[in-house]
Formats: structure tokens, sequence, C-alpha cells
């Protein structure tokens, strides 16, 4: 755990997203334990959580920003970065990796030429290893966004991959 | 009423491998044929036999297709619903006998299984409240609220000898009855469900979220009613898409129909409960990390005492449980606390569920009976080991269990005996390996996820995990020595003394369970420099030998280029620039490259 990278991408969110985010928020700031649900809400608006986010939610749920950003950063799927178009995750659960996703993982890495959590520099693919999705039966499993490719081995990869490429 | 029902699981093994476009080119081919009125299609959890996916089971014949795909759906309409000709090319071999169909329940896997916590999985559409209600749900819910006094029900759930399935195994009706009694006075008390589900081999509590959300609903009130709560808690892994959603709509079908909500029963007992979604932190699934994140903070565990049945979750008295755990409790208020006790061993009663998986060949969800051996699970219920290959170890309890080895597999699963082999219950993963798996780098990668996940505020757990995987990792790279093998001992214990939580206390025992069983291997990679699985790459090489026809194959396929030779005469590994990828193997057409 703990990633403390800022993103240097520049900030895009529209104005109709940041109304979107303080309208849950003033109608969720009331729940006991708002702060994790609202980040995740913000997190799917804009997709990842980069700081002006955080200022967001720090400024609407009057709050520190320190303490927006030390949720952020204790928790996995809090991004701090924007993901890739495709996000790529092979799975790395116990069941999996008997059965050999380490090789499928290294060869997706390798096939993109980036490592894991980082994004294609035209930001078409990121990837990532996620442990148990609850497809064990299907292990080794790689999935891209919501679809799951299951009973792999390395060499499938470069033709999954390929596939998303033309998209 | 309808003549023929069509089930199709909608696990999340099954949904990965399409099974709902199966399901909704069922509905169309059906409604073609003009047999909407006669067959009714049913969207189920998950069968257990995940390896077989996508599965469907058409009833009345019951009839268990497997791997079935969408091109074969209109065959199944109009052979088998339409015209009553089974489809023998698609049933489940284990299925087919000289006499013809035999029933799910006679095969090998399901023969041993007793399902309890699993009852309704692949039986119900768990969309639907109103099939729960018609499997008795929601009767064990007005039961207690209208014949029995919350100290009956805790009676009750004590004297079934039940335990805790998330891990450690704490009877629940003991933690009940403290979080009825500690406090009297208490204001406001919470009702939690650990679905955090954070083994990262394992996906029971998936499936009873997936396959049958009424059942937690209905226990999470019972236990309310027990303590005195009016509110629950589902703390579920965001990683879960399904379960939410599935759990999401049973809530909201439980408000409707007053069983959730105010005056349940006309009891004059309240009880309504709310979602929250993790975000990926294993150490959330500690009970007072978990409390933590439902406030909203960083999921950093807290010292006990206090135990969260005197201040839990937002410093009120809480009771904690696993999914699996709660799935039991409205059988056994319906059944009797005899009727479940009368299953399992002296200490631990009733059935555990087990995700099996790894070099298995039925990998999927099976319950069992405690005390069954883990070599009926491995070899009646599982099949065995694929590929005519040898069985090495079985692990379980997740990043906090250990490896079995072949010597203990008769040992009948409970809670006691696995702690007495050195390793633990834990959820419920149960993962094979078979020899090519090496057990100096499953340790590794089990103490990688401990490191990964570790908090950090507590130094034994932050510096000495990463110590002892740093002492790991140069045994894996043929740079460790005998002395070693000591101070990684050493570091175990005083790490699993002095760490915090439960995640510092047991990281160590992967690494320790495989000194006590595998130390030949710790050994051959230390003295010898070498992995007898051929899996650690730094001690791998690979070899052309005299065999070679010269073809030239391999070294054209070589990412790296590092084979060299001319056409016609024996190639060579630049051993130098080989990076142990292994694609040269598979290109050769001789057998002439080895690993050694
Ligand atoms: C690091 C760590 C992770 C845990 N993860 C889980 C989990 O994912 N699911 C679970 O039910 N219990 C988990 N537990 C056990 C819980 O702390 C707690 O004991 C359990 O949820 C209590 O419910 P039970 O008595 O019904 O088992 C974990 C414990 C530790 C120390
Ligand atoms: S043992 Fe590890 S996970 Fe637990 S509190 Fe200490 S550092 Fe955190
Ligand atoms: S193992 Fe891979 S890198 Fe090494 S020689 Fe064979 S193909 Fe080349
Ligand atoms: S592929 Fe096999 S036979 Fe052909 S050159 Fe390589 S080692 Fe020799
Ligand atoms: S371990 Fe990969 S899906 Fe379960
Ligand atoms: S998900 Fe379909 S049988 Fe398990």
């Amino acid at each position: 755990m703990g990633k403390s990278t800022i993103s240097k991408i520049p900030f895009k969110g529209t104005a109709e997203q940041e109304q979107k985010l303080r309208e849950f928020i003033a109608a969720n700031k009331g729940m006991q334990g708002a702060l994790m649900p609202v980040m995740q809400e913000a997190q799917e608006i804009y997709g990842y959580l980069p700081i002006e986010v955080q200022r967001i939610i720090a400024e609407e749920m009057n709050i520190s920003l320190e303490e927006v950003y030390g949720v952020a950063t204790f928790y996995a799927q809090f991004n701090l970065n924007p993901k890739g178009q495709y996000k790529i995750g092979v799975c790395l659960g116990t069941a999996c990796y008997v059965k050999g996703s380490q090789d499928v993982f290294d060869k997706a890495c390798s096939v993109l030429g980036i490592g894991n959590g980082d994004v294609t520099e035209d930001g078409k693919f990121s990837i990532e290893a996620t442990r148990c999705i609850g497809c064990c039966g299907l292990a080794p499993v790689l999935t891209v966004n919501d679809d799951v490719y299951g009973r792999l081995t390395a060499d499938d990869v470069p033709g999954i991959i390929e596939k998303y490429q033309k998209m | 009423m309808y003549r023929s029902h069509v089930l199709i699981c909608g696990g999340t093994g099954c949904s990965s491998s399409g099974s709902a476009k199966i399901l909704s080119e069922m509905e169309s081919e059906i409604k073609k044929q003009g047999l909407e009125n006669e067959v009714k299609v049913v969207k189920t959890g998950c069968f257990g036999l995940c390896a077989l996916g996508p599965i469907m089971i058409v009833y009345p014949e019951g009839c268990f297709y497997s791997r079935v795909t969408v091109e074969d759906v209109p065959e199944i309409v109009s052979e088998h619903l339409l015209k009553g000709r089974v489809v023998t090319r698609l049933l489940y071999q284990e299925t087919v006998t000289d006499d013809g169909i035999k029933s799910l329940n006679e095969t090998n896997f399901y023969k041993k299984q007793h399902r309890v916590a699993l009852r309704n999985c692949g039986v119900i559409n768990p969309e639907n409240i109103e099939e729960y209600i018609a499997v008795d749900g929601y009767a064990a819910l007005g039961k207690v609220l209208t014949e029995m006094t919350p100290d009956e029900v805790i009676d009750v759930i004590l004297k079934s000898g039940l335990r805790g399935r998330g891990g450690a195994g704490f009877p629940t009706g003991k933690k009940w009855q403290l979080a009825r009694n500690l406090v009297p006075d208490a204001d406001q008390k919470y009702v939690c469900c650990n679905a955090d589900e954070g083994d990262p081999g394992a996906f029971m509590d998936r499936s009873v979220l997936e396959g049958d959300p009424h059942a937690l609903i209905e226990a999470m009130a019972i236990a309310g009613y027990a303590i005195g709560a009016t509110q629950g808690f589902v703390y579920v892994r965001a990683e879960y898409p399904i379960a939410v959603k599935r759990l999401r709509i049973a809530i909201e079908q439980a408000r409707e129909y007053g069983l959730l909500g105010k005056n349940i029963f006309g009891s004059g007992f309240d009880f309504d409960m709310d979602i929250r979604l993790g975000a990926g932190a294993f150490v959330c699934g500690e009970e007072t990390a978990l409390m933590t994140s439902i406030e909203g903070h960083r999921g950093e565990p807290r010292p006990r005492p206090p135990f969260p049945a005197e201040k839990g979750l937002f410093g009120k008295p809480s009771v904690l449980n696993n999914v699996e755990t709660y799935a039991n409790v409205p059988q056994i208020i319906l059944k009797g606390a005899d009727w479940f006790s009368s299953m399992g061993t002296e200490k631990s009663k009733g059935t555990k569920v087990f995700a099996l998986g790894g070099k298995i060949v039925n990998t999927g969800l099976v319950e069992v009976p405690m005390g069954t051996t883990l070599r009926e699970i491995i070899e009646d219920i599982g099949g065995g080991i694929p590929n005519g290959k040898k069985f090495k170890a079985a692990q379980t309890g997740g990043p906090s269990g250990g490896c079995i080895p072949a010597q203990h597999l008769d040992t009948p699963i409970d809670y006691d005996n696995l702690l007495a082999i050195g390793s633990m219950m834990g959820s419920g993963g149960l993962i094979v390996m078979d020899e090519d798996n090496c057990m100096v780098d499953i340790a590794k990668f089990f103490l990688e996820f401990t490191v990964d996940e570790s908090c950090g505020k507590c130094t034994p757990c932050r510096i000495g995990n990463k110590r002892l995987l740093e002492l790991l990792t140069k045994i894996t790279e043929g740079k460790g020595t005998l002395e070693d093998l000591d101070k990684m001992e050493e570091l175990c214990y005083y790490i699993k003394e002095n760490s915090l939580c439960g995640l510092g206390q047991t990281a160590p025992n992967p690494v320790l369970s495989t000194l006590r069983y595998f130390r030949d291997e710790y050994v051959a990679h230390i003295v010898d420099k070498r992995c007898p699985a051929g899996v650690c790459k730094k001690l791998v090489s690979f070899e052309i030998l005299d065999t070679c026809k010269g073809c030239t194959k391999c070294a054209r396929n070589c990412p790296v280029n590092a084979i060299t030779g001319k056409v016609k005469e024996k190639h060579v590994i630049d051993q130098a620039k080989c990076i142990k990828c292994g694609a040269c193997i598979d290109n050769c057409n001789f057998n002439a490259i080895i690993k050694k």
C-alpha cells in the first residue's frame, strides 16, 4: 500500500461533473461514514480522484484535504491517476497463480511495454494485477474492462490485446 | 404451471464464460417456438461445478448440460424442450449411465456434499423474494419475532455449536451474548456482516451473496433482534458488482414486503440495513479495521480491548459475522440446535464451504460436513489432480494459513485439526498444488501479498515481514544460506508474537508451514542451487540436447535472440542472454530442449 504519486496529466473535469458531485455530496453528507461512498461516487464520475476532485470533496464535506488524501492513498481502488480506455487485469489470486498467471501477467506487461499500475502513452491500455475475481474455475483469468478471458496461457495474450488495439 | 424449468447459472464463473448471452438466447428461442407459457427460465446462483461452466439444468428430467454455448441453445430448445429428446452430447459425462441419466446428487461431485449454507444457490432465482419465501424463507425470522425471546435465540445458536466461518472460529452464540449483555444501557447497537472476502483465492461468500442474498438479510435481522440492534451494515468488496447488485435488489424487496423496516411481523421490532463498499484493502477484513472503514477512515486496525461487543462501530456495541456464518442461522432456528450439532466433529459443528481451486479437476464450490477428510474432498469430490500429475500440497487459510502435505490428507477437517497441522480453516480457500509448484515460491507469493497489504501501523509487521520476504527472495535466487533458514524461523515467531492485528500475527504461517513440511525444497535451493519444481527463474536453465535437428525454429522465436546455430546443426543457448521465458521448449517439435 501507500501510493503517493500526484497525477501529471492535466485535469479535464467538466462543470457538469462537478455539479453532479456537489449534488451527491449535498444529498449524502448527513449519512454516517459518508466519506467513502462520496469518494466512490466521485471516482465513478471522473474515473479517478485527482487532487482537484479531492479538494471539492474536502470543501463540501467540511473536512481537511489531508483527511481526504489519507483515505485516497490508503485504499488500492482509489486511483490518483487516470486509467486506460481498456483496463486490463490479470488475476494473481492463489488459484490463478498456481496455474501460471504470473507468466500471463508478465507477457501482458511486455506486450504493452508497461508495468503494474501503469497506462500506455496513448492512454489506451492500463494494466493491473488483481486478486481472485471469483472465476477460479477458469483460471488463469485476464479481464479487459468487463470482458473475461479464461483458461489462458501466455501465448493467448498478444491476440487478445490486438483485438482491442484495433477497436 | 410450467411443464419445464430451465435453470441457468448466473454465478461469477458462468457469467464470465457467457451465461448471460445464453440466457437471453434461451428466452428468445423459447418465444420463437411459442413455449413461453410452458417453459420457465430461471437465472440462479453458482451450482458449484464452475469448471464445467456455463451450466444449465433442465427439469423435470434433471439434465445437467455443461460447457453450453450460445450456438447450442436452438438445439436444446427444439430437441429437448419441444420434442423431449435429451441432447446427450452436452450432458455432464458423470451423469450419463447405461440406463439413462443419473441424478446430479448421485455424481461423485455432489454425493459427499451436504448443502446448508449453499442450499439455495443454484436452486432459486436470487432476484425474486417469492422464490426465497417459497423455500421457507423468512420463516425463521417470523418464528424468532413471534415465538422466541432474544435470550432464547442466543441459546439456540450457542447450543448449535456454530462457530465463525470467517477465520478464527469464535463461537457465534457467545459473540451475540456478549453484545447483548456487555453494555446494558446502550442507546444504539449494530449488526455487521463481513463480506470483504479477502483471501485472494476464494469466493464462497460471493456465491452466497449472489445466489441467496435473502438468507443473509434474514439472518442479520435475527441477530439484530438477539442483541438489540436496529441497524445493520454489510461491508462488501467493491470487486463484487453482481453480488452488490443482487443484495441491493434483495434489500429493496425485503423492505417492500415489510421484512425490513418498522414493526416487522407486527412484533414491534425495527430493523433496516445498508451496504458499504470496500475499496481494495485486505486489512479491512479484520474486524476493527472493517468498522473504522465503514466510519469513513483509513482502515487501520485498533487495539483490542475494547472488543466490538463493547465498543464497535461508531463506538457502539456491535456484532460482526461472516456471510457464511449468517447463512447457517435461519436453518438452525428452523431445524433446531440438535439438528445442526449432529453434523460435524466434537468441537466443530455443521458444514463448511470450500472454494476448491488450483490443480484439481473439479474446480468450484463444495460444502461438506466438518470432519470430512482432505482426501475425500480432493480425490472424490474434486476428481483428483489433472494430467496425471502428483499431489504435493493443499493450501488452506489463504495468506494466514499453511500448506498441508500428502501425509496429512486423511486428517478430518475441523478448526482444531487444521491448527494442529500448522494451517488453519480460514474462510475456506482450498488450493491444490502439484509437483510443478515450488513451495518456496508459494511461501514467497503469500508473503508478497501480506507485505503489500500491511497497513504499516506497527513495526513487527511492516518491517519484519519485509525482512522475511528479502530472505525468501534471496533463497529463490540461489543466494541463501542454511543459517538464513534459522534466521527466518526466529523472525517468524517474533512477528507472530508482536504484531498488533491478525494480519501480522498470521503472515508468517505460510513460511513456517512450508519450512516444516518442505524443508528439503528450501535446502535444494540453497545447497544445490536448484529449484526442484523448475519454477524459480533464477535457478532454472534451458539446454538443447544432442537430438537437436537444427531446424532453427527455436532461434527464430527466442524473444532475446539467445539461441544460435547453423541450419541442420545443433543449436546452443547463450545462458547470459536467456531470460528463461520457456518459449523455445514450446517451439521445438523434436523435444530437443529441456528445462533443468
Ligand atoms: C487481516 C484479516 C483479514 C480478514 N479477512 C476476513 C474476510 O475477508 N472475511 C471474513 O469474514 N473475516 C475476515 N477476517 C476475520 C474477521 O476479523 C472476523 O474474525 C470475522 O469476520 C468474524 O466473523 P465470524 O465470527 O462469523 O467468522 C479477517 C481477519 C484478519 C486479521
Ligand atoms: S499487524 Fe500489520 S496490518 Fe495489522 S496493524 Fe500491524 S502493520 Fe497493520
Ligand atoms: S528460454 Fe526464452 S529466452 Fe531462453 S533461450 Fe528459450 S526462448 Fe530464448
Ligand atoms: S527447435 Fe528444436 S530441433 Fe529445432 S533447432 Fe531448436 S532445438 Fe533444434
Ligand atoms: S484466483 Fe483468479 S479468479 Fe480466483
Ligand atoms: S458460477 Fe456457475 S457453477 Fe459456479
